[in-house]
């Protein structure tokens, strides 16, 4: 599950990444054409709307690979770096950046490749950029108001206007192929010919591609649809579950056994209240998130999960089962039946069936010594849900 | 026009797409440029002006997030590798050569001037754009920003503003 950084790729091997990720940039913007700044002002003259091109390709391709990814939970938005939003900052920072791409003819990335091959201008605009920046370190405290005025957090598009992302992603295709018909046209006009032959079929092939990629997903349901199932479902017959009962447990917790992983999913006043040994609170509908796999993945490890009821524990057994946690057991009865034969145990009154003699001596041992073990072992953190999110951005 | 030489713009931006959602699947962030030129001016600032950089209040917070050298950085390397990419695909293509590039009504001098301008520019609104053209604009959208997206608008709004002020540049 992405991004592999840091958990599952060093730093200094992401530096090495980094370079190739760079080459393989650096590469591309040159082919299209992106290391001549004459054709990279054309978008704003009209003559050539190569950037155009290139840029909206991109930015949907990447577009529409995020919502696939995330759909099947192969990255973690949660983890993944979201520019953030300062509003007056990001218009009037952006407005200068477009002043400063008219008059030098690049922007930083593209001053870099048209340098790397011998455009003195560029190489020129590479250094004015130094300068630039070194301008904003020196007068910081004068820019200080407006670059931190109207900090909105990391929104997307989806919570900032409260529509999905993939409506977002389909409007920004239906943008570009009208925006690529019409400079077409343009184009057409100001020069003879059009920059770009590119045959309707070619086009027609590629948004074919995109709709089969963008459809396909509500043919597969994601993990979020199921939890909606699991939440409203009330008969567990079709499944089986692998119980183990207070009596097992409590023998293993007397015992001492360390082979033993709670993860309780009642609320966490409940758990702050009263929790079993070194349990660890969770709401299962975040099973998805990258800790979990630590958790869940160890070795000889019984990993039990413990709500007050059955029914809240068989919930959150299948939402484990649905991101690959198979080998999960719950508290036969929920906590209350725990409680009720172990915990709060009472001999029951009158005649006492053989069978039962030893359980029953074993609970009564049991309500006298666990609450000892209980309190001794109380989870002293109550474990913070908050991932860290990757820092990016220039 | 020799257009012939380029790559087709769609077949690039598709490849570029592929990089950027690769870049991100590995990395959790998205490509970047001007980022790398901050940490080298931030970088060559602390070495050869170390006592003025310690009473700065950008430094103060700047100290604060980055524990690192500043040039061991994602960017850094990235932008390095940009330089032999670039560089292999001229040498492909056949377009390495030392030239100055300028539209045809200006002379090199007001060229030279206007790139450097120009590029001061970008640079310092990069910083209050919090990245740029590739670590807000494209990146942003790749992962839909709002914040990102807003930049992008602003960057290709504002050339578009001033393209006619600043045509003598660049047409005839």
């Amino acid at each position: 599950m992405g991004p592999l950084v840091p958990d599952l790729i060093s730093t200094e091997l992401s530096l090495i990444i980094a370079l190739l990720i760079g080459i393989a940039f650096g590469f591309l913007l040159e082919q299209a054409g992106f290391s001549s700044s004459k054709k990279l002002v054309g978008l704003f003259y009209g003559y050539d709307f190569t950037v155009l091109r290139v840029f909206m390709t991109a930015g949907i391709t990447a577009m529409v690979g995020v919502i696939v990814l995330n759909h099947y939970h192969l990255i973690d938005m949660n983890i993944i770096y979201i520019n953030p939003l300062f509003l007056w900052s990001a218009i009037v920072g952006g407005a200068i950046m477009g002043l400063g791409f008219v008059i030098g003819g690049y922007c930083p990335g593209t001053s870099i490749c048209a340098a790397a091959i011998g455009k003195k201008d560029a190489m020129y605009f590479v250094l004015g950029s130094a300068i630039g920046v070194l301008i904003f370190i020196e007068g910081y405290p004068m820019f200080e108001g407006l670059y931190k005025a109207a900090n909105l957090g990391n929104p997307q598009l989806e919570t900032t206007f409260n529509i999905p992302n993939p409506i977002f992603a389909f409007l920004f295709v239906v943008i570009a192929i009208v925006a690529f018909t019409l400079v077409t046209k343009i184009e057409r006009n100001k020069n003879e010919a059009p920059v770009c032959r590119t045959s309707n079929r070619y086009l027609a092939a590629l948004a074919a591609v995109a709709f089969f990629i963008g459809t396909s997903q509500l043919f597969v349901s994601s993990h979020s649809d199921h939890l909606k199932e699991i939440e409203s479902m009330t008969d567990f017959s079709d499944y089986k579950f692998k119980e183990i009962t207070s009596d097992e447990i409590a023998i293993r917790m007397l015992r001492k056994d360390r082979s033993l992983q709670f993860i309780d999913v009642r609320s966490q006043e409940e758990f702050k209240e009263f929790a079993l040994p070194n349990a660890i609170l969770a709401d299962y509908k975040n099973f998805i998130a990258r800790d979990w796999e630590k958790i869940f993945r160890v070795d000889g490890q019984i990993t039990v999960i413990y709500a007050e009821d059955e029914t809240t524990e068989k919930r959150a057994v299948l939402a484990a089962r649905d991101v690959g946690f198979d080998d999960v057991y719950l508290l036969k009865g929920g906590l209350s039946e725990f409680r009720k034969n172990i915990l709060e145990f009472n001999k029951p009154e009158g005649p006492i069936e053989a069978s039962m003699k030893d359980t029953y001596r074993f609970r009564e041992l049991a309500s006298k010594e666990l609450p000892r073990i209980i309190e001794e072992a109380k989870p002293k953190v109550v474990k913070t849900e908050k991932t860290k999110r990757v820092l990016g951005g220039c | 026009m020799e257009n012939n030489q380029y790559m087709n713009p769609f077949t690039a931006g598709i490849l570029l797409g592929l990089l950027l959602l690769l870049t991100i699947f590995i990395t959790g962030r998205g490509l970047g440029a001007s980022g790398a030129v901050k940490s080298a001016v931030i970088g060559i600032e602390k070495t050869v002006a170390t006592s003025h950089t310690e009473n700065m209040r950008f430094y103060e917070e700047y100290n604060d997030t980055h524990a690192e050298n500043p040039l061991k950085s994602f960017l850094v390397f990235e932008v390095i590798g940009v330089l032999i990419g670039a560089f292999i695909s001229g040498m492909i293509s056949n377009r390495l050569k030392f030239t100055l590039e300028k539209g045809d009504g200006i002379t090199s001098k007001t060229r030279i001037a206007m790139a450097l301008l120009g590029g001061a520019l970008f640079g310092f609104g990069a910083q209050f754009g919090r990245g740029c053209t590739s670590g807000a604009a494209l990146s942003g959208m790749g992962v839909f920003s709002t914040g990102g997206i807003l930049t992008m608008f602003a960057i290709f709004g504002g050339a578009y503003a001033f393209a006619y002020f600043f045509r003598k540049l660049w047409l005839n």
